[in-house]
């Protein structure tokens, strides 16, 4: 009873938020957010544990592989666009994975924060089902990972184009690149609105940030030691 | 349907096979994406009907449902939010701008000087005003 309630519940939850989001156009509005925060409060009301909401729904869970796997799709329908721009491409975005986790890391370490927290604060700009699994290998907390991870893709769709104008970047492909390095799916959303270029860029940029990153990960243990 | 399902779930399989056996630090969802990738390009199959497209494409239409159950553990974590809010705000905010400009700033420098080796200035660059 309570694994197809809580499924039910958390659907439930989700189609309201994409309801929401299509009511609002506004980039607080994302599905995944509204749903954690509706499900989190009826978990809070009916004192209902956590462990047992993740075994009622290890369904949808599981999907995140699958999920994972079909990243390839944009990726391959992308992919003519880099041509000429692979190296170019793949130095930056090697660059940025860098500067973001280790800058994550030690801000994290100068402000008195603990060492699980810069672990789990490290690989948070990648899209969150591949955070999840980076933080559990790293020794974070992968639910907060994942949470960091949405947080930013809200912060990057409401402010990157700004941001991106004060720094100077005007060229389209930069602009989409730079926004998918650090706010995955939910930029990428976002610089869909301001040009097909920048969400296709955005989009590969999402895909190849995971990939780096993922092979960035002895580095990035060998800061944290 | 099914058909694409199992090229998903074959891919995921064999990614994971492969990230147990060779102990990379890789994600095996990771490796069964760059695997699928592979598949795709050999494949050359571009059109909206093939099976694995269709099934792939759905599922990354509601990629956020996927991580809801996972974002929810983030109540077990309240107090270590409250305990720790300026290292993570500031973190977060910080490393995000330095990323973005990162990439924003390192690709721009490559893009000029590829159109100017070119000579063709601005033409490929699609500036906005």
């Amino acid at each position: 009873m309570s694994t197809i309630l809580w499924l039910f519940v958390t659907v439930a939850a989700y189609e309201l938020g994409r309801w929401l989001r299509k009511r609002t156009h506004s980039p607080l509005a994302q599905p995944a957010a509204v749903a954690i925060v509706i499900v989190g409060a009826l978990m809070t009301v009916s004192g209902t544990s956590y462990d047992d909401y993740a075994d009622a729904t290890a369904l949808i869970t599981f999907l995140l592989g699958p999920a994972t796997v079909a990243l390839a799709i944009p990726l391959y329908h992308q992919v003519a666009r880099l041509k000429g721009l692979l190296v170019p491409v793949l130095v930056a975005l090697t660059a940025g994975a860098v500067v973001s986790m280790v800058s994550g890391i030690l801000l994290v370490r100068w402000l008195g924060g603990s060492e699980v927290l810069e672990r789990t604060m490290a690989t948070k700009s990648v899209t969150a089902p591949v955070t999840i699994a980076l933080a559990e290998r790293l020794g974070g907390y992968p639910e907060l990972s994942a949470c960091f991870a949405i947080v930013i893709g809200i912060v990057g769709a409401m402010i990157a184009p700004r941001v991106l104008d004060l720094l100077g970047i005007r060229d389209r492909r930069a602009r989409g690149i730079a926004v998918g390095a650090v706010s995955h799916g939910i930029g990428t959303a976002r610089m869909l609105e301001e040009s097909p270029v920048e969400g296709a860029f955005s989009g590969l940029a999402m895909g190849l940030t995971a990939v780096v990153t993922c092979l960035l990960l002895p580095l990035v243990a060998y800061v944290l030691h | 349907m099914i058909v694409g399902l199992l090229w998903l779930l074959g891919c995921q399989l064999a990614g994971t096979a492969i990230a147990e056996l060779t102990g990379i630090p890789v994600p095996g969802p990771v490796v069964g994406m760059l695997l699928l990738f592979i598949v795709l390009v050999v494949r050359r199959r571009d059109g909206e009907s093939d099976p694995v497209i269709q099934v792939g494409d759905y599922f990354l239409s509601h990629l956020q449902l996927f991580f809801v159950p996972a974002g929810v553990g983030v109540i077990v974590y309240l107090a270590f939010i409250r305990d720790a809010v300026a290292p993570i705000v500031v973190a977060l905010l910080g490393s995000w701008l330095l990323g973005l400009a990162t990439v924003g700033w390192v690709l721009s420098l490559f893009l000029r000087r590829l159109s100017e080796s070119a000579g063709t200035e601005g033409a490929p660059g699609e500036e906005i005003e």
